[in-house]
């Protein structure tokens, strides 16, 4: 209870509210143009957090992180282009509402079912937190090893399709954090004697560069184009009501949110997808499905939006991101010396109750926003598409820059925008990069450490969590297999290539 | 829906065109790093295999490259796609903008963080094909804003422009401190 009161007295500062408020209708904003995204902002924003407080920064970062999928909804049901890659299933029902006149039916719906997986994803981080401390001191270094390997696994093989490209991608980003100088033998490791390779390649400047610049070089290098979503009559309550009819598939939807947003590499596209195929499994009107049914919708924006509180499960309790997202907050937590991990929850379990109601306090925020400012966003979004690319890129400046005033960081920002670009033009997925660098540093650091305590290579799985992890790790390349043979068996027939754009969003 | 068939369909990401120019490119880049492997690393008598500091660049490098190799082989056993030089040359064209972003970077340093961005804020907004007055202005008026949010009010660390030391004295004050 002390506890409590202590996260809810560090959200009781004037700069914590208004960083909230910043994060999350900031958020709902970024959402809501296609062509930014929440790791756009979050990566542009990262550096400048680093001077704040650590909640203060947290706060902001996370509410950008809750709230974009929220504005990603209304490009999503309007235009039908969806705000950020997650809410590409909210189109599928949401824009043929628009069309038969109901785009306000679809907003209200997709608001209020966002809402109910926000907080129903919080609500399941507060019930596991007891869990989270008291099995979070069991991860030693060998169970992080395992874990951080059992997540570059599953974000390899969460790609279905171009496993070998995002394996490249991934053990690329592995390598990337091992150029400069090793920490504990102090030689130099792929430094091609250039010093400036020394203290390594930084995270934030690969990822500024992959996610904020790439996107920045694509607009401008895309036709220029300005999204044109017609304002929305009617009542914006009514899908609140509406959702109570469907409070089945919305806590179904939460749950596969939660439960796959706390795995690493699986997260909001899954989530959603599998929700969305219990939605129309379980219908009265499965064929109603793509032609504007609200189950279908409310399946989508549920399960996208209890993913977030789910992430901070294994972020904050073994310092593990599952996604670029999370990845991103890892480096401010490291910045301000606070360590995720099973240390947290001992020593610093008032900052972890402080993001918990900040969570809570910015899906209050953004759905009383939303309800009010729906049409001032349709105008938000009509920002053409190359003058977009612009401020990205002046804005992708402040956060290169600022880290230490270098002028190679830009140079190796630009030369990862340029990568990154490649990428999203190929519909390869970037996430396995950062993900790569920060779980590859964790996999080094940890095995490093957990060696003394081994002396054959079983010893590695010879308590009861590594064997556990060792078991999930083998089950879960074996059922990979089993899909494929399977796959292989059924000759499933090439669909649509342009419908898979999901990594240029 | 149709097009939502299993939760394979959803995760597939299909090839595109320029997708074999790529897979060239980064198996020469993995295939070069790993052979350098020897040069660039230290390998010490003492302690165990993976707590070398060759150890993890090693994995890393050449599972890397068995991938490149794969995926490679996927490209070029599929239906080609046409467009492949097109879009390589969209790539180069991308080179580019990151030339402007450099030279932006370069420039703040002596020209001063706010006139640097509003005129690389003009120059790209007449580069990307903008030549009304309303887009001019929004650029301006877009590229203060975030000068003053990052540089005057979140005070993020961006140094003072050389040129500002040529301004009279109250005003040199105020263009380092808040510009």
């Amino acid at each position: 209870m002390e506890n409590i009161l202590l996260g809810l007295e560090m959200l009781a500062r004037w700069d914590v509210i208004l960083a909230l408020f910043i994060g999350s209708i900031g958020g709902v904003i970024i959402g809501a143009i296609p062509g930014v995204g929440p790791a756009v902002a979050i990566a542009i924003l990262l550096p400048a957090t680093f001077s704040l407080d650590p909640i203060v920064g947290l706060t902001m970062l996370l509410g950008i992180y809750g709230s974009s999928m929220y504005g990603g909804a209304i490009p999503a049901i309007l235009i039908n282009t969806p705000g950020t890659a997650v809410n590409a299933l909210t189109s599928y029902d949401g824009y043929p509402m628009t069309e038969k006149g109901e785009g306000h039916r679809a907003l209200s719906l997709a608001y209020s079912a966002s809402f109910w997986g926000g907080i129903f994803g919080i609500l399941c981080l507060i019930l596991l937190s007891p869990v989270l401390a008291l099995v979070a001191p069991m991860f030693g270094s060998r169970e992080i090893f395992l874990a951080a390997l059992l997540g570059i696994i599953l974000v390899i093989l969460a790609h279905r399709g171009q496993i070998f490209a995002t394996g490249m991608l991934a053990m690329f980003g592995i390598f990337l954090q091992t150029i400069g100088l090793d920490s504990v033998t102090y030689t130099q490791r792929y430094t091609f004697d250039y010093s400036f390779l020394s203290s390594g390649v930084n995270l934030i400047v690969v990822v500024l560069g992959l996610f904020a610049l790439s996107q920045a070089f694509l607009l401008l290098g895309n036709p220029d184009s300005s999204p044109d979503a017609k304002p929305v009559k009617g009542r914006m309550f009514v899908g609140i009501r509406e959702l109570m009819k469907h409070k089945r598939v919305a806590t179904v939807a939460s749950s596969f949110g939660v439960i796959l947003g706390m795995i690493p590499g699986t997260g909001e596209f899954t989530a959603q997808f599998m929700s969305y195929t219990y939605a129309q499994k379980t219908s009265k009107s499965p064929e109603t499905f793509g032609k504007g049914a609200p189950e279908g919708l409310i399946a989508s924006e549920a399960a996208n939006n209890a993913v977030p509180a789910a992430a901070m499960i294994p972020l904050l309790a073994l310092g593990i991101p599952g996604e670029a997202l999370t990845a991103m907050m890892l480096s401010v937590f490291y910045v301000h010396n606070v360590i995720p991990g099973p240390q947290l929850f001992q020593n610093n379990i008032d900052l972890v109750y402080g993001l918990y109601f900040a969570l809570i306090a910015l899906n209050v925020i953004v759905m009383v926003f939303l309800l009010f400012s729906t049409n001032l966003l349709t105008k938000v979004m009509r920002v053409p598409t190359r003058f977009l690319g612009i401020i990205i890129l002046i804005l992708s400046f402040v956060g290169v820059y600022s880290l230490r005033n270098s002028l190679t960081d830009c140079m190796i920002a630009a030369t990862f925008g340029v990568l990154g670009l490649v990428l999203k033009r190929l519909n390869l997925p970037i996430v396995p990069i950062i993900l790569g660098m920060v779980l590859g540093g964790i996999m080094e650091v940890k095995l490093r450490s957990a060696m003394p305590r081994l002396k054959s290579p079983l010893d590695m799985i010879d308590r009861p969590i590594t064997f556990i992890l060792f078991v999930i790790i083998l089950l879960v390349l074996a059922l990979h297999l089993r899909t494929l043979f399977k796959e292989y068996r059924a000759h499933q027939p090439q669909e649509n290539h342009d419908f898979h754009d999901s990594q240029q969003r | 829906m149709s097009r939502v068939k299993t939760l394979q369909s959803l995760f597939k990401r299909y090839r595109r065109p320029g997708d074999i120019v790529f897979a060239w490119i980064v198996l020469i880049f993995s295939v070069f790093l790993l052979s350098q492997i020897f040069d660039q690393t230290a390998y010490q008598s003492r302690g165990k295999l993976v707590a070398q500091p060759r150890f993890w660049p090693a994995i890393s490098l050449g599972t890397m490259s068995v991938f490149a190799v794969f995926h490679l082989l996927g490209s070029a056993f599929s239906e080609r796609i046409e467009g492949r030089w097109r879009e390589v040359w969209h790539w180069i064209k991308s080179v580019e903008y990151a030339g402007w972003f450099i030279a932006y970077a370069a420039s703040v340093p002596y020209a001063g963080y706010l006139p640097t961005t509003i005129i690389f804020a003009i120059l790209l907004t007449l580069r990307s094909g903008y030549r009304n007055a309303k887009m001019i202005s929004a650029a301006i008026v877009s590229s203060f804003i975030v000068v003053v949010v990052f540089k005057t009010l979140l005070k993020v660390n961006l140094p003072a422009g050389r040129i500002y030391e040529v301004l009279p004295d109250g005003l040199r004050q105020i263009m380092l401190t808040y510009f």
